[in-house]
């Protein structure tokens, strides 16, 4: 069995046309792509231009949980038998094509890790997400080198890191080498573009040593100490951390791990939806009770939810594990430089911002 | 951009005000950000220069103490139209202004040095100069500064109670300063259309653009969020997005002061001033009417006429 390929570079498009030419029609090949100059993970169309250059602005975790989608369609009709009676026509039909994410980034594969946790450890898994997981293989690039605001290594994840992906590809001198590391990976590697690896692989292993040691020496190895407590529910502390923030969503809407959502009907006369869409705690109207009362109605309170949640709330729930990849993208996408790093930094020291 | 100017007027205002909004340095070189000196320990701590780009005025109507705030050119503006509105009340602001010779887009920059990770840039008159860990790259700051910068008309100023630096004046024609919309315009419905279709196809729905909004002063209110009544759907789809992005334009007509927090906080990289500009640009055209420039005038919006000179429909005969 082949656990190990290799790829010439200036090849990548043949592969991603290549790749599961069933997914590729439905359009269900996902890449990072530069629209004008922003790179976002896009299906890959004809025309569209690949770039593994940098890390996408914002991350794939939308393929398998949208910004928005229908859990089903309902029509109120009168029933022909009986005047006074209404029933109703129902569509709770969930799709779930074959999907292919090419070139998502550890961290971004980390986070579809996290997410999996809220949607399948539960008493009530979630279905709509689940169908989409299991049809989504994920192929993972070393990242070569640290952007501004990495701090992966902080938080126990990688440049490197391959527990949460089916396929690993790494950038080596003249090509890339692609290794399976779940069944899903092995049938990726079958493909006919692809050649023999076994020659590249000792070579792949030292640039993804080097990656991951150039990113410690950036940003530090994980830190496992706890927040501290005091720190953690000062008023004060928060109040100065929030100070500049706007209280837009670009932190969570960018964020690879941010789960939590928001329902809604929606219903025209006779017929409607109802709607399942990204909520973002920084917003006001996120913990907006039916009374009028907001428990949490101050930007400081909502960031301590917003970072406690990834970082106290998440880990207690499930086995201690930090509910953040450090991709740095909620601090580059930030209009106000939020760096949620120095904040957890800041509260593990137990010293103010 | 003169910082020890700037920090010796802090000094002396800062005794007679609860909090001074200045900006320190960031998360790099090429992204200072804002910070409330509340203390005179922290006035070192201050940095002013072309990468300062925030527009500070924004955290005004929030604040309910006495503030000093650091206002450019166009951030002033804000200050004036905050005032008109009532959205602040003059007496509770002392306004710190820098003359202007233009800001940069941290985007452009980005797109110039390969968006390698900045370590340090160095300002000059007219360029910049930034390090990354391959190289070193002089920039014309002409070429890497915001597009609302490249055809300003009030770099100094409008409004000011302390002036750190000389004025400066504008280096573009009055004539010129919508020569951008115009240039747009001049392509056919379709193209525009296409154009706009494309670009907000990006949207992600954050809101960074509102939040960082000065005038954008509906906050919990916003239309986009309300549930009761519940005027947009939140579906992600375009339609959606476009819709979002129109009526936060027509709710800027004859308020927008050309700040482009808008197009700079979002996180997509969609030129949503642009927008704006154009409707400033007719309503210039219709009413005479520029936001920002003077606290006794009256937004065409705010005030009502039977028969407006410009508009011809309106004149009932």
């Amino acid at each position: 069995m082949k656990t190990s390929a290799y790829l010439k570079k200036g090849k990548e498009k043949d592969l991603i046309d290549a790749l599961d030419t069933k997914a590729r029609l439905q359009g269900h090949v996902i890449v990072p792509c530069l629209d004008g100059d922003t790179v976002t993970f896009k299906p890959a169309e004809p025309g569209c231009t690949p770039c593994f250059s940098r890390p996408a602005v914002s991350p794939p975790k939308g393929v398998i949980y949208p910004q928005s989608e229908t859990l089903f369609s309902f029509k109120f009709k009168k029933d022909p038998e009986d005047a006074r009676r209404t029933l109703i026509d129902l569509n709770d039909a969930i799709e779930a094509p074959d999907t292919i994410i090419f070139g998502a980034r550890p961290c971004d594969a980390r986070g579809i890790a996290i997410i999996d946790r809220a949607f399948s450890q539960t008493d009530t898994p979630d279905p709509y997400y689940l169908a989409r997981r299991e049809k989504t293989t994920i192929i993972t690039l070393t990242c070569p080198e640290p952007s501004t605001g990495c701090f992966c290594t902080r938080v126990g994840c990688g440049p490197a890191e391959k527990s949460d992906s089916d396929v690993m590809m790494t950038e080596i001198e003249d090509g890339y080498l692609f290794e399976a590391l779940t069944d899903k990976g092995q049938a990726i590697l079958k493909n006919p573009v692809l050649e023999d690896g076994t020659a590249h692989e000792a070579r792949a292993k030292e640039v993804q040593g080097a990656a991951h040691e150039r990113m410690v020496k950036e940003v530090g190895e994980t830190d496992t100490r706890p927040v501290d407590p005091e720190l953690f529910h000062s008023q004060a502390f928060w109040e100065k951390a929030a100070e500049r923030c706007l209280g837009c969503g670009a932190c969570t809407y960018l964020c690879p791990t941010c789960y939590c959502f928001n329902i809604t009907d929606e219903q025209v006369v006779d017929k409607g939806e109802r709607i399942r869409s990204w909520d973002a705690c920084m917003f006001h109207h996120f913990t907006l009770e039916a009374s009028g009362h907001n428990p949490r109605a101050a930007k400081a309170l909502r960031l301590k939810n917003r970072i406690g949640h990834k970082f106290v709330y998440y880990g207690e729930k499930y086995d201690g594990i930090i509910a953040c990849s450090g991709c740095g993208r909620c601090i580059r996408g930030c209009p106000v430089s939020m760096e949620i790093s120095s904040i957890v930094a800041a509260l593990k020291e137990g010293t103010k911002t | 951009m003169n910082i020890e100017k700037l920090k010796e007027i802090v000094r002396t205002v800062l005794p007679s005000v609860d909090v001074v909004i200045g900006y320190k340095k960031g998360l790099d070189a090429l992204h200072p950000v804002p910070c409330f000196v509340t203390s005179p320990d922290e006035i070192d701590a201050l940095v002013l220069n072309p990468a300062c780009t925030h527009n500070l005025a924004a955290y005004l109507p929030s604040l309910k103490k006495k503030t000093a705030v650091v206002v450019k050119g166009c951030e002033s503006r804000t200050v004036v139209q905050l005032v008109q509105e009532g959205l602040i009340k003059r007496e509770n602001v002392v306004v710190i202004g820098v003359p202007c010779q233009g800001v940069l887009s941290a985007r452009k920059v980005l797109n110039a040095i390969n968006h390698q990770p900045v370590v340090e840039a160095a300002f000059e008159n007219d360029a910049v100069i930034v390090k990354t860990r391959k190289a070193e790259t002089r920039l014309a700051l002409n070429d890497v500064a915001s597009d609302k910068c490249l055809t300003c008309q009030y770099p100094t100023p409008v409004l000011s109670d302390h002036l750190a630096g000389e004025q400066v004046e504008s280096k573009v024609d009055e004539q010129a300063a919508y020569q951008d919309i115009r240039q747009f315009d001049a392509q056919s419905l379709e193209e525009r259309r296409a154009y706009w279709l494309k670009e907000f196809d990006r949207c992600i729905r954050c809101y960074a653009c509102r939040n960082a909004c000065p005038m954008c002063v509906c906050r919990e209110s916003c239309i986009a969020e309300t549930r009761d009544p519940h005027w947009m759907s939140q579906k992600a789809t375009l339609n959606e997005k476009m819709m979002f992005h129109m009526i936060h334009a027509i709710h800027l007509a004859g308020r927008c002061t050309e700040c482009g927090e808008c197009e700079r906080a979002c996180p997509m990289g969609i030129p949503v001033a642009k927008l704006k500009k154009k409707i400033n640009m007719e309503m210039k055209e219709l009413f005479g009417y520029e936001p920002g420039i003077s606290i006794d005038d009256k937004p065409p919006m705010y005030t009502f006429k039977v028969e407006e000179e410009k508009i011809e429909e309106h004149k009932i005969r």
